[in-house]
This record gives C-alpha cells, structure tokens and sequence, in this order.
C-alpha cells in the first residue's frame, strides 16, 4: 500500500484512496496554504514601545508570531488578523493598520 | 502463574501485561475498580504509565486520542453513561484511526437509574468505527485486552472491550497470566507509522472535504475488512503461546445441530451448559456465541451455522420500535444466503438473571415453533 505522508511546498497530488494516509493527516501542505490572505486588519509591532515580554507570541492562537533575534515577529503569511496580540499586548506596542489597496 | 480474581481486574491485569503508557479515566459503576486497580499499579511503580484523572469521560478518551496521537499505548474503561458521554471522541478515535483499547462494563442505561447488566450501551456506539467485542469470562477479558492492542496496532482502529455488569466484572474466576516476558515477545513497543511529533510538525484532523472524506471512510472499512484476517491470525499467535484458542465467533456443538441459539456475553456461557443438557434430553442443539459484532464476522456465522433447520437468538438489548440487536446483524447476514426461520428472544434486560432454565424454555419455544418471529419477550411481567 503507497501511502503518502509528505511534507510538500506545492500542492500534494492525491489520486485516490491508496495514495492517502489512513487518517486525516498532511493531507495538504500549510508551507503552501497561506491563511494570510485572510486577513483584513493587520497588527504591525512598534519595537520602540516593545519590551520583549512576548505576551503576543504566547497568546498568538496560530502561531503565527515568532522569535528572531530576540524579538517577536509576525509572519504575515499566516497571520489572520485576529488581533489577540493588539488585545493583550501590555503596552499598546502593536498597532492595527487596514489591508487593502 | 493461575489467579483467581474478579472480571474487572482482569482487564487491569490485561492491561498491565500490554504495558500500556498512559491510562486516562473516570470512574463509574462497575466500572471503578479496573482503574482503581490500576491506579495503585501505577502508584505502586509496578507499570512505568501516565494515569491522568479527568473530570468526565469525554475527557478521559479525549486524553487517550491526544496520547495515542502521539504514539503512547493508551487504555480506558467505563460503562453505561459514560461511554456514551464519550460519543463524540468515539468517533475522532476511530476517523484518527487510534489504536486504543477500553474496557466497557455493559451497565443498563438510565433511566431507571440501573448498575446492572444489559448491552445497549456499547451497541449504541456500533457505528463510530471501533472493532467491538463481548467477552463471556475473566479469561477471555485478559486475554483479550493483550491480542487487542495486537490487533488495533495493524489494523490502526481501536477496539472496545465490553462484558456484563457483575455476572461478569465482580465474578471471581480462575485466570491463567501468562508471564511478561511471554507477551512482551507477542506484543512488542507500538511504534506507529503516523503519529503526532513537535520535531517534525503536520496537521492531523484538519478540515477534509469531499474530495477526501469519502475516502477515508472506505479506508476505514478496509482496514475492518482486513481486520478479520488479522484478528484470526493474532489469535493463532496468541494460541500458540498459551494454548488458550480465539476466534471473532465459538461455535459450541454447532457441526450437527438443527438448532442453533446465538447468544453473547455471559449468556453465551450459560448456554452452553444448556446445550448440553438439551443435547441429553436428545435434542440436537448448539451455540454460536458472538464474540465480535464489529468487523461482523459474516462468513465464520455463515460457515458455523451449516445446516441448521432453525436459529433462536438472545439478546440482552433492544432497538426499541425493532428488535434485538444481534438478531438484526444475524438476519441482515443470512439473507439471499441461508433461508431458515429465525427466533429472536429479548431476555435479561437491566441485569434480569438469564438462568439455564430460562435459556431453556427458550429452546423449547424454538424448537416447538417452525414461523419466524422478530421479538419474543422472555419472562416479561406483562
């Protein structure tokens, strides 16, 4: 039985039932769905207010905010704009800018 | 080494021997002490495993996805309105196609509030996907509980392991344990193809549309098709290392019987004392007991039944507005294959004692009438 369990930054080809997993699982890949484009708020982080507590990287339901060089970054690809960050950030640090053209 | 010991700890003891890892549960009526006992194993350090207390047990099998998701061997039990409080995750267990094993004490449903014996809980979750088997005796709950997590390991679906109220779980019976080190070599570490790891992320039950769900419910019944084979050929191992023979049917005296009772649970034991007793009177009876009613070993009760002139089956459970349960299954599979009446008793709801008199004048009835009939009440007060 081939049964695919892949990792994969293209959509993955399934043909039928024997080329699948036994359970939902990897069916597609989140390398290429980007959530991001969901978004209709953007929260964009003012790193002069910020002061590394990473409320916002905790609370973050995605996760979409990580950790580089010591600071919390949102990955806009898969942010949705769900704004928690905005709610619990504690120093008001992470403005909300609207999408759009 | 031989034990006397009550129904219920021989699923403990069945589940200590399969060296399960975590243990997730809440206890209920008569369920209790098969955790409670192996809540002090763990304790007492006897087997290294996670007991997770839970506040309910949709919580206790939601706690054995997420561990079994992650590749550990889980284990739970309940009973009655506790199994089918877990409904919901019954389902997730079987679509994620989760090896786990959990005892189900057959308890009455309420109301009437009821401790006692009856089937209609574990076959109101016949179609979420779990392989289901009634065990007759303490052996037969230890033994099962071992080539279980055998089986649902290759087949990847769980099995639920279910056995009458008290004449069962707090029965005490002669059980033979067969030794560690015998069932680490028939069952060895589960090591999943698929499983839950942060070191190498992927989503598990995500959204799936219908371009996939389809398939994964014909993948599922492939596997329960599969699973017959691979029940069979678990049981001849497991025979083979203690001598103790299984089968997804026991047919007792069934090759020249013309007729055929086909009961389960304990009242499968007890009648097979009937059979024999009838068998001296001269009446040539047998006993098909149902071990599995999921997969439904189709062929083996087609095989087993033969030539048999008549059927009467027992239930110990009510589809109420039909019928007996077993007694649907039996005739779905019969028909455009074997064309003999078919009786079908409702006895001992809510933990009645189904004695072998009571078994008996079930056979006498079947034997005296040759018309079919969908539901006759045994011993009902009317």
């Amino acid at each position: 039985m081939a049964i695919k369990f892949q990792k994969s930054d293209k959509p993955i080809k399934i043909e039928g039932a024997h080329d699948m997993p036994p359970m939902p699982a990897a069916l597609g890949s989140m390398l290429f769905n980007k959530t991001g484009s969901w978004r209709n708020v953007r929260p964009v982080i003012d790193y002069d207010k910020c002061i590394k507590c990473f409320i916002c990287w905790k609370f973050c339901p995605e996760p979409a905010i990580k950790i580089v060089d010591e600071k919390p970054v949102i990955d806009y690809d898969y942010c949705k704009g769900c704004l928690m960050c905005v709610e619990e950030c504690p120093k008001d640090a992470i403005n909300e800018e609207l999408e759009g053209k | 080494m031989k034990k006397t010991m009550m129904g219920n700890y021989a699923a403990s003891w069945g589940a200590q021997l399969s060296r399960v890892q975590v243990i997730a549960a809440y206890p209920i009526t008569p369920q209790t002490l098969i955790v409670e006992k192996l809540s002090d194993i763990v304790a007492d350090g006897e087997l290294k495993a996670k007991f997770i207390k839970v506040e309910s047990e949709h919580s206790a099998m939601a706690a054995c996805i997420g561990a079994s998701s992650t590749g550990a061997r889980a284990y739970t039990a309940t009973s009655a309105q506790g199994l089918a409080l877990m409904h919901e995750m019954l389902h997730w267990a079987g679509l994620a196609r989760l090896p786990i094993v959990m005892a189900n004490v057959n308890r009455a449903m309420a109301p009437g509030w009821s401790i006692w014996a009856d089937q209609n809980d574990s076959l109101s979750q016949r179609d979420t996907g779990w392989m289901s088997i009634f065990s007759s005796s303490a052996q037969d709950i230890l033994d099962s509980t071992i080539i279980s997590y055998k089986v649902s390991e290759k087949v990847l679906l769980p099995t639920l392991i279910s056995f009458d109220a008290f004449f069962l779980s707090h029965t005490v019976e002669v059980v033979d344990m067969p030794e560690q080190e015998l069932v680490d070599k028939f069952l060895p570490p589960y090591k999943p193809e698929y499983k839950m790891d942060v070191n190498d992320p992927r989503s598990f039950g995500a959204l799936t549309d219908e371009q996939y769900y389809y398939e994964f419910r014909y993948k599922m019944q492939e596997a329960m098709d599969q699973a017959i084979d691979v029940i069979k050929e678990t049981c001849r191992e497991y025979e083979e290392i203690t001598g103790r023979h299984y089968d997804l049917i026991h047919a007792y005296r069934c090759e020249d019987a013309d007729m055929i009772m086909v009961t389960s649970g304990t009242i499968a034991e007890t009648t097979n004392v009937t059979v024999d007793t009838l068998r001296e009177e001269g009446h040539k009876v047998g006993n098909l007991q149902i071990r599995y009613i999921r997969p439904y070993p189709k062929k083996d009760i087609l095989a087993a039944i033969g030539g048999a002139k008549k059927l009467a089956v027992i239930d110990r459970n009510i589809s109420p507005g039909y019928s007996g349960i077993f007694s649907q299954e039996l005739k779905s599979a019969l028909y455009n294959e074997i064309d003999i009446p078919v009786r079908s008793y409702i006895a001992g709801l809510g933990g009645r004692d189904v004695k072998i008199e009571d078994i008996k004048d079930i056979a006498y009835n079947a034997l005296e009438h040759d018309e079919p009939n969908d539901l006759i009440w045994k011993g009902v007060k009317k």
